[in-house]
């Protein structure tokens, strides 16, 4: 099993997550995915990939460090990113009982090792 | 944005506006084009609509050879501007778009309203036959009369 497999793994197995891609941030591009049904992964790619890239310009523009981890709240659940190395971002689809703290830890852990 | 064809206007707005693109161009696979939005010259659509459909028709047979179904695609990474060239099929028959941006968009988000907009364009086409392909005899005065109507001259 590959790395990236392993990471999509470890988040996936958190309740609540509805799959879990790894993007291309600067191109919206879907890397890796693990995704339920009914979860449009090209279209995540590309929409956490703009939304990635413009917090980090707004980070930038504030003179602070750009963000390690993205929580985008909705009324049906919620959307994660952490950022990796290399431009990767691993993102998470959650549903609105998702344990987000436990999705949190593993999603920095796993981005961590994506390379 | 000018569309020699009025129902195309709208879906071509909707993805102009979420894609951020700089430069599109639709146009049939003979090189007819449809619509533009960005270009300032005829000289350049022209140029554009040509070595688009060349390249599409080209990258078709590339496929063929290969033993593949059609390419999706053709994306052509730049450091200050990018260029994504894919050939799609509407109820008028088959389209080739060609779409610039840079970096303040990218290439997922380019082909993610791309793929929107020709779903768009295929429920507000007219349900009229697809038009014939062009003839030889006829390209320049067709090509003149597409020119005059997006550039007014």
């Amino acid at each position: 099993m590959t790395t990236t497999q392993t990471v999509l793994d470890r988040v996936t197995r958190v309740p609540g997550v509805r799959g879990a891609l790894v993007i291309a941030a600067t191109d919206g591009l879907v890397v890796a995915e693990q995704l339920m049904d009914g979860v449009d992964g090209q279209a995540a790619a590309a929409l956490t990939g703009s939304l990635v890239g413009r917090l980090v310009r707004t980070a930038e523009g504030a003179a602070m460090r750009p963000p390690a981890f993205i929580h985008l709240r909705g009324d049906g659940g919620s959307v994660l990113a952490a950022l990796g190395p290399d431009d990767l971002v691993l993102v998470a689809v959650v549903g609105p009982d998702a344990n987000l703290g436990l999705a949190r830890l593993e999603m920095l852990d796993a981005a961590s090792r994506l390379a | 944005m000018k569309a020699l064809e009025p129902w195309v206007v709208g879906p071509l707005e909707t993805f102009l506006a979420e894609s951020a693109a700089r430069l599109t161009l639709l146009m049939t696979t003979s090189g007819q084009v449809v619509a533009q939005h960005g270009f300032s010259r005829s000289l350049d659509v022209m140029t554009a609509a040509a070595l688009g459909a060349g390249i599409v028709a080209s990258t078709e047979e590339l496929a063929r050879l290969m033993g593949a179904a059609r390419f999706e695609a053709l994306v052509h990474n730049g450091q200050r501007q990018s260029c994504m060239l894919a050939a799609f099929a509407t109820p008028r028959g088959r389209w080739i778009g060609l779409v610039v941006f840079g970096p303040e968009t990218s290439v997922g988000i380019v082909r993610l309203f791309f793929d929107q907009m020709v779903q768009q364009l295929a429920v507000v086409a007219p349900r009229e036959q697809a038009q014939p392909p062009m003839l030889a005899e006829n390209f320049e005065t067709e090509l003149n009369a597409s020119l005059k109507a997006l550039f007014g001259r």
